[in-house]
């Protein structure tokens, strides 16, 4: 329970991870796809900033009321500056993600993934 | 000055050309390739500058050149490290790109029909992606250096047949899930060491090896950069994504880009980690091997099975990136050495292929091997030579370059007293026998049906494309005569 109680928010990170996942793998709607990813994603960038919280720490901004030598006193802001670059790579991802959905629709007309199946079943036949 | 500021120049001459690309091919779209080739040569250069360099630093004593972004000093910034390692990789990379993309002028109105520029533009950030990872000393800048050339070798395969997209967004899938696996493996070593440098890591990691937080980091980051690197059983997205991409993107993206998740893999379990610091918890580096075993096998059987040129050859790419990461599992200096051998000559022989394979496509329509017939000596007396040179390399038969490397990494499984894993490589030899053999039973002694083969009219492609495709094809050969110094030279990388 101790261990729960002081690690709860990795957990819930890891429940998020999972719901993620599964979008990814057995949805089988295209967009769905890109949704799971997105998800995932959000659970790693919640990983990281939840690796950087303290409590009742303060904002990284050196303040004359918490002595620089108080480490607990102040965030690490390194973890959150790193999710920042991670989630411009999320939106640069899911952006390259509806460009090709967006081709895929145009050639076959459908986004999911039996339709597409038999599609090129039918592409092989010619 | 030029050597203080080496590790930058690379990546900051691609991002200078992908903008010239887009700005000059408003106005000329000719320019497009010429400009885009003369990058990548540029970076050849300067890698070869490099490779110098370290050679004489290391004869000194000095064994890297540093780069410290904005004047931070590493480990606070963000570090660009130039040693033997980086300079090897960047030369096979850099060296190929500039060929295929030299070769690919002459297939642009075929693939590319109205836009040059942002197809080399992409193809340049790519490449941009590939030096940066090569390159960077930190963890998390590795990771977006991942990203960038990632995501731009989606679009490059999204360009392509019909289904193509299809297959881009496949890779994307799986490909994202890898990187961001990466992610969370790097966010647990920097919760355990509480640095992302490479170098400040590796004197960390001696004292905290015994965790089972850092077995779960190395799988995490092992499982992620295995989805880029095509370990077997991550390799689904290579086959469909090579097979359907147009002929200058798989040229440009199966030579180079798995051997770049290579280098990383090399650089987190040799450099960073070590042998005994990765098997502290768990035999990992044996696990590692014998998955490559298995991808050896797995890749060069479905290579066998296959019909179309292009899709047999992303499958022996999987059983080759197999030897790679075997070699460099194995942790001795004979299989390292093999195994870096193996990338300069992979590299080299499946730009040749691909190229070959692009000249039938465009002069044929198709690449199925099945149409393969005793006319092809006729039509293409050049490009079936190249292919022929290429395929014994492939084999491994000497005098070819693809010997000596598969020769190394037999001695370094006996080095290691890995029994199995030299079965395999031996057994392996025999199944790309038996497909590349078969290809060139079919283009020099298969009659054509009715007509003669001599009455077939030659229907080469330009010089152009068959010189470079030849020049590589000779590379490997003349490598093959100077494997010695090479592999002394590669012996030397191997960390102490």
């Amino acid at each position: 329970m101790e261990t729960f109680l002081s690690n709860y928010a990795y957990a819930f990170t890891l429940a998020i991870m999972c719901v993620g996942l599964y979008g990814m793998f057995f949805k089988r709607n295209l967009v769905k796809k890109v949704i799971g990813l997105s998800i995932f994603q959000a659970a790693v960038i919640m990983f990281f900033v939840s690796l950087a919280s303290k409590m009742g720490g303060t904002v990284p901004v050196k303040w004359d009321a918490v002595p620089i030598e108080m480490i607990d006193g102040y965030m690490n802001p390194l973890p959150h500056t790193l999710m920042l670059t991670a989630i411009v790579v999320g939106v640069a991802t899911q952006g390259v993600a509806f460009g090709l959905l967006v081709n895929i629709w145009n050639r076959f007309k459908t986004l999911e993934e039996d339709d597409l199946h038999n599609a090129i079943m039918e592409d092989s036949d010619d | 000055m030029i050597e203080a500021n080496l590790p930058a120049m690379f990546v900051v001459s691609y991002i200078s050309v992908a903008l010239l690309i887009v700005l000059a091919g408003v106005r000329v779209k000719q320019s497009a390739q010429p400009l885009a080739t003369m990058g990548a040569l540029v970076a050849a250069l300067l890698s070869f500058v490099g490779w110098v360099v370290v050679q004489a630093h290391t004869d000194a004593g000095f064994p890297a050149t540093r780069y410290g972004f904005g004047g931070w000093a590493p480990p606070i910034g963000i570090e660009f490290v130039l040693d033997g390692l980086s300079a090897f990789f960047l030369m096979v990379v850099n060296g190929v790109a500039a060929v295929v993309l030299w070769h690919s002028a002459g297939n642009i109105d075929k693939h590319l029909d109205a836009h040059p520029p942002t197809f080399y533009a992409l193809a340049t950030l790519f490449l941009l992606g590939l030096n940066g990872m090569i390159l960077t000393g930190d963890l998390f800048n590795l990771y977006v250096f991942l990203e960038i050339s990632s995501l731009s070798s989606y679009a490059l395969i999204a360009i392509g047949s019909r289904q193509a997209p299809l297959a881009a967004f496949r890779y994307l899938i799986l490909g994202t899930v890898g990187g961001t696996l990466y992610l969370i493996g790097v966010g647990f070593m920097y919760a355990m060491t509480g640095t992302l440098n490479m170098i400040d890591m590796m004197a960390i990691i001696p004292l905290i090896a015994q965790e089972p937080g850092v077995l779960v980091a190395l799988l995490l980051m092992i499982i992620g950069i295995g989805v880029k690197a095509a370990l077997f059983p991550l390799y689904g997205w290579l086959p469909e994504s090579y097979t359907q991409t147009n002929s200058i993107s798989s040229a440009l993206i199966a030579p180079i880009g798995t051997k770049v998740a290579a280098y990383v893999m090399i650089r987190i379990l040799l450099y960073v980690f070590g042998a005994t610091e990765l098997n502290a918890v768990w035999p990992l580096s044996d696990a590692i091997a014998l998955l490559a075993g298995a991808g050896i096998l797995f890749g060069s059987v479905m290579a066998i099975l296959q019909k179309n040129l292009k899709r047999m050859l992303a499958f022996s790419s999987i059983s080759q990136i197999g030897y790679i990461l075997m070699g460099v599992a194995l942790m001795n200096p004979l299989a390292f050495a093999g195994a870096l051998f193996h990338v300069l000559n992979h590299a080299l022989m499946k730009a040749t292929l691909f190229m070959v394979s692009s000249h039938l496509e465009r002069q044929e329509g198709s690449v199925d091997i099945r149409d393969f017939n005793d006319s092809y000596r006729v039509k293409y007396p050049w490009s079936m030579a190249t292919f022929t040179l290429a395929a014994i390399s492939m084999i491994g038969l000497p005098p070819m370059a693809g010997f000596f490397s598969k020769w190394m990494l037999a001695l370094g499984t006996i080095e290691a007293g890995h029994w199995i894993l030299f079965g395999v490589i031996l057994s392996s030899s025999l199944l790309n026998a038996v497909y590349f053999f078969g290809i060139l039973e079919k283009v020099y002694l298969r009659r054509s049906g009715q007509k003669e083969a001599s009455k077939h009219p030659m229907n080469e492609v330009s010089w152009g494309m068959r010189l470079p495709a030849l020049m590589l094809a000779l590379t490997l050969l003349v490598f093959g005569f100077i494997n010695a110094p090479i592999l002394e030279v590669l012996q030397s990388l191997f960390p102490t």
